[in-house]
């Protein structure tokens, strides 16, 4: 039996939010991941946000590829249904659930090597599809299930365990998405959960495809000096850009909800999202513009030139159009459209012969 | 005239070589038309290079009043239309056949063959005379041929008339005039010219009157409509092109919502077949009937993420379109190398339920079939046809439909089913048939499970134990052998007291059921025939084989796959197994299946040209 029962612990808040639940109901299986691994960080993150967002737990479907990283969506929401695909993936699996059925909310989770090596094409791809998605990539700059090899967003530089300088260029999964049209860019570090949390909410919410960089170190085999992904080298290089928060549409969250409390400050931008929700941000940085995607992408070249790592809700695209917006396809999930509805019948079937005579 | 002496109605071959991107193929399509409009059996092949303009094709027409059009490689007549293929063409005619070519231009004298008949009709000149514009020119040139062979064949001028009509309409009127102009000037030509007709000749029949002409890939994409498909996930490729974007027409018209006009189905043109196969998964694990369509080269590409399916038992239909193997192949022609590949993609250890249609009619019903299949079975299914079936256009009879028809979704449980259970297990077998039940996302939380392509137990929980992981594993391999009584039947023909059986699938049956009438003719051979249409094999399929002291499997791909399967999926013994194998690109002929089976038989060959012609 390899299969372990979570024991039922003390937990800090039992809570319940609007549906009556607790944080405990949007657990998943214990963990199996290496104590103090950064991903486990992302799952208290996940926990934390839909539990929030009072999503009904078996409304979710959560997605992932191979990998340390994509084992995170056994450890959360263990009443939503799962699917652990293949290495590099999970952007069409998710895809193609998505197409299936609109109405769900998916969380999808990844790797650096499952989104930026193996499955490189597919999140490009994904995010050119726009589905209404949440891509989580956990971040550790190396491939962890394979027991520490360099994965491609190791920055130039960065030393392995065994003190070798990786030499090749990283690909950096902010940066790419704002240039394949992504909707939503944010990047988090597994070590700031009151950054990561109202990311992660209005990314759920987001009405496409919310790309989301976590900086999620590998305590085995990329914490130590000389890398760039450890806990020390984030921490100490790490840049918030800008300060997002998640307000709900107002029809469904309380008036004194508590969420505008995530923002620490009064100087505050909203920017209204389709569905009625509003993601409010705090400028950090001066003239900082959430939704310019080119003076994003200058502002985080520049800041990583420097050596930093910016951090935020980056980019958001209010305008977005997610993929059954682009198909055209019925309100409906499509799985379960009646059969009458799918099948033209005989008679049409008769008519139709007529043009193959 | 000289040539064949005796008449020969509704009883030949043609073949028209012309160059590619010349509209030369809209011409082929009339005559092939036309005739199956005079109501008798006829069949037209598409030999196109892999290229989109300026290089030689061919169009080959077999007109048989008794049903056999399978491809013949004996042509009475060749209309030459491309210079640069002449010789090549000359050399193609049977003795005493015609070659109709362009004399605009004198055609050389070392190209002159004795036994051939050589009808000049100045087709160009005419068409300069009659029209303005080098390019109408050239695609009116390639319409007087059409007028030509009607007086030539005795194509039925009215029909002709009628089916441009069809075509034009009222709107372009113009167009239909010129056309016909182009199509009066052949005819006229050839009506002054030659003694009209040709003993090879048409004569009205009643033989297509419940018959439609249609290719495979159009066939199978109105029975994924039928079949309640609503995701399809595709990246492009030759020959499979054709089923999407016949799919994609067909929800235009029949899927969408009238008050919206949004569609009932999502297309989805992925980056590559991985791709496309992760989407059909992920649709199928999401509830709706999903399907890809590809070809050999896409199924390489998909085999990881098939075995996942396997393995997590998502329901999800693969077409394949066969070409030309190995890596590229030749694009554009036909073959079945594609069958152990299919039944076995993936690697562990991995088996997957395949259906092979004959011809478009069996597309359309396999294809609905398949979905059903799927669901029921939880798997993969595989629908292999091939270039010849999928792109050609095929008569077969109308397709008809039940409206009693309901999809076979397989053991779901929806919400009120789990309220009735203590406890869902997703991979428990509940039932004792090898078939656990599945839940829908979204559904309810008490059918919450976690899918995985890693070692699971049956109830869903990962494993790495040897016990939980082979239970699972046994049981899918159950299950999967369950299908063979779920899969269409072989299609068994015996004759009295024949000793040998011609095994074969797919495509092959025309040719090898024509061969067989004409070796009982000619031969006296008394030959039993069947023809597999499902794996894993029906009972009967290893019973066909046991009863006969020798089986001759006839198949289109080199390494005789389906002679393999046989061996190692039915009890039969190996030494009952022969083979005639054609693999070359071009659709199977009878003549090459009689030479082949007189070999294994030990008899005498047609002639030895024959057998590798
Ligand atoms: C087709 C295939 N190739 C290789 C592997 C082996 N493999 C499993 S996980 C992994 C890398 C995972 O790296 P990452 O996505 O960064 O996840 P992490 O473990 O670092 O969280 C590899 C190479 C595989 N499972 N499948
Ligand atoms: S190897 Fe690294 S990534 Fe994997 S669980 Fe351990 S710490 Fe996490
Ligand atoms: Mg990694």
């Amino acid at each position: 039996m390899t299969y372990i029962a979570k024991p039922r612990v003390f937990h800090p808040s039992l809570d319940k939010n609007e549906l009556g639940l607790t944080r405990r109901d949007y657990e998943g299986v214990m963990s199996t991941l290496c104590a103090g691994c950064g991903h486990d960080s992302v799952t208290a993150a996940l926990i934390e946000a839909a539990w929030e967002l009072a999503i009904p737990t078996h409304r979710a479907a959560k997605m992932s590829g191979i990998g340390c990283s994509s084992k995170t969506t056994a450890y959360f929401m263990s009443e939503s249904h799962g699917f652990n695909s293949v290495h590099g993936r999970m952007p069409s699996v998710a895809s193609g659930a998505n197409a299936a059925n609109r109405d769900l909310v998916y969380i999808g989770v990844s790797g650096d090597g499952d989104s930026l090596s193996i499955g490189l094409g597919q999140l490009c791809h994904a995010v050119r599809r726009n589905l209404n998605l949440l891509y989580i990539i956990e971040n550790n700059g190396v491939y962890g299930l394979t027991k520490g090899q360099f994965s491609a967003s190791a920055d130039m530089g960065s030393k392995s365990k065994r003190g070798v300088p990786n030499e090749q260029p990283p690909i950096d999964p902010a940066l790419l998405g704002l240039s394949i049209g992504a909707t939503f860019v944010a990047r988090g570090f597994s070590g700031d959960k009151n950054q990561l949390v109202p990311i992660i909410k209005a990314g759920i919410r987001h009405p496409g495809l919310a790309l989301v960089d976590v900086i999620s170190p590998c305590v085995t085999f990329n914490d130590h000096v000389g890398s760039t992904k450890s806990y020390a080298y984030t921490r100490e290089h790490f840049r918030e850009a800008v300060e997002a928060a998640f307000v709900a549409p107002k029809d469904f969250v309380p008036p004194a909800d508590e969420i505008t409390a995530d923002i620490r400050s009064a100087d505050v931008r909203d920017v209204p999202m389709h569905d009625g929700s509003v993601i409010r941000f705090r400028q950090v940085e001066g003239d900082y513009d959430a939704t310019d995607r080119d003076a994003v992408y200058g502002y985080l070249r520049e800041r990583q030139n420097a050596g930093e790592v910016p951090t935020g809700l980056l980019y958001v695209d209010p305008e977005s159009r997610d993929l059954h917006d682009v198909l055209g396809t019925v309100d409906r999930p499509l799985w379960n459209l009646p059969f009458e509805e799918l099948c033209p019948g005989a008679d049409a079937l008769d008519a139709l012969m007529e043009n193959y005579r | 005239m000289g040539g064949m002496k005796t008449d020969r109605v509704n009883d030949f071959a043609l073949k028209i070589g012309t160059v590619n991107g010349t509209g030369s193929a809209s011409a082929n399509g009339l005559i092939m038309q036309s005739i199956f409009r005079m109501g008798v059996p006829v069949s037209g092949k598409n030999v196109f290079p892999s290229n989109i303009q300026g290089l030689p094709t061919w169009y080959e027409i077999r007109v048989n009043g008794s049903g056999h059009v399978a491809r013949t490689p004996d042509f009475d007549l060749i209309v030459a239309m491309n210079p640069e293929t002449y010789a090549r063409d000359i050399e193609e005619l049977v003795p005493g056949g015609w070659l109709l070519y362009d004399s605009s231009w004198p055609m050389a004298d070392t190209l002159r063959r004795e036994e051939v008949i050589f009808l000049g009709v100045p087709l160009a000149e005419m068409c300069v005379k009659a029209f303005d514009g080098g390019r109408t020119r050239i695609l009116m040139k390639n319409i007087a041929y059409t007028g030509a062979l009607a007086a030539l064949l005795d194509i039925d001028m009215a029909v002709i008339r009628g089916l441009l009509e069809e075509t034009f309409g009222e709107q372009k009127r113009h167009l239909l005039e010129a056309n016909f102009e182009a199509i009066r000037l052949g005819y006229d030509y050839a009506a002054e010219n030659f003694e009209c007709p040709l003993p090879i000749r048409l004569e009205g029949m009643d033989a297509t009157r419940e018959s439609i002409l249609i290719d495979g890939n159009t066939a199978a994409a109105l029975g994924c409509v039928y079949a309640g498909a609503t995701v399809a996930a595709w990246y492009p490729i030759t020959p499979s092109t054709s089923l999407v974007d016949a799919f994609t027409a067909y929800c235009r018209r029949l899927r969408v919502e009238e008050e919206t006009g949004r569609s009932r189905a999502a297309i989805l043109q992925a980056e590559d077949e991985l791709a496309a196969a992760g989407i059909t998964i992920g649709a199928g694990w999401a509830g709706a009937r999903a399907f890809t369509a590809t070809s050999g080269a896409g199924i390489s590409l998909m085999t990881e993420f098939i075995g996942l399916a396997y393995y997590a038992e998502v329901p999800c239909v693969f077409f394949d379109v066969e070409r030309v193997g190995p890596s590229t192949g030749m694009p554009t022609r036909t073959q079945q190398g594609d069958i152990l590949l299919c039944a076995y993609a993936s690697h562990g250890d991995t088996k997957h339920v395949c259906l092979y249609p004959k011809d478009p009619a069996e597309c359309f019903e396999f294809s609905v079939q398949a979905f059903d299949l799927a669901e029921r079975f939880q798997t993969p299914v595989f629908v292999l046809s091939d270039l010849d079936i999928g792109m050609n256009d095929w008569v077969v009879p109308r397709f008809r439909w039940d409206d009693e028809y309901r999809p076979d979704r397989g053991k779901v449980l929806d919400a009120e089913a789990l309220a009735e259970i203590e406890t869902f297990y997703r991979y428990l077998d509940v039932d004792r048939d090898g078939i656990p039940y599945r839940t829908i996302p979204g559904e309810d939380p008490k059918g919450a499970y976690f899918t995985r392509g890693s070692g699971h137990t049956k109830y869903g929980k990962y494993t790495e134990d040897p016990d939980e992981y082979q239970e699972v594993v046994d049981r899918i391999a159950e299950k999967i052998d369950r299908a063979a009584e779920a899969v269409p039947r072989p299609e068994i023909r015996t004759r009295p007291d024949a000793r040998y059986g011609l095994v074969t699938l797919g495509g092959c049956d025309g040719a090898v059921r024509e061969a067989i009438e004409r070796m009982e003719a000619e031969d006296g051979i008394r030959l039993d025939y069947m023809r597999i249409r499902g794996f894993p094999f029906a009972p009967e399929v290893g019973g066909f084989i046991e009863a006969h002291d020798l089986n001759i499997v006839i198949e289109q791909n080199r390494d005789a796959q389906l002679k393999s399967l046989l061996t190692l999926e039915t009890p039969a013994s190996k030494e009952r197994l022969t083979s005639v194998l054609r693999y070359g690109g071009l659709p199977l002929s009878a003549r090459h299946v009689i030479a082949g089976v007189k070999d294994r038989l030990g008899l005498a060959a047609e002639t030895a040209e024959g057998v590798s012609a």
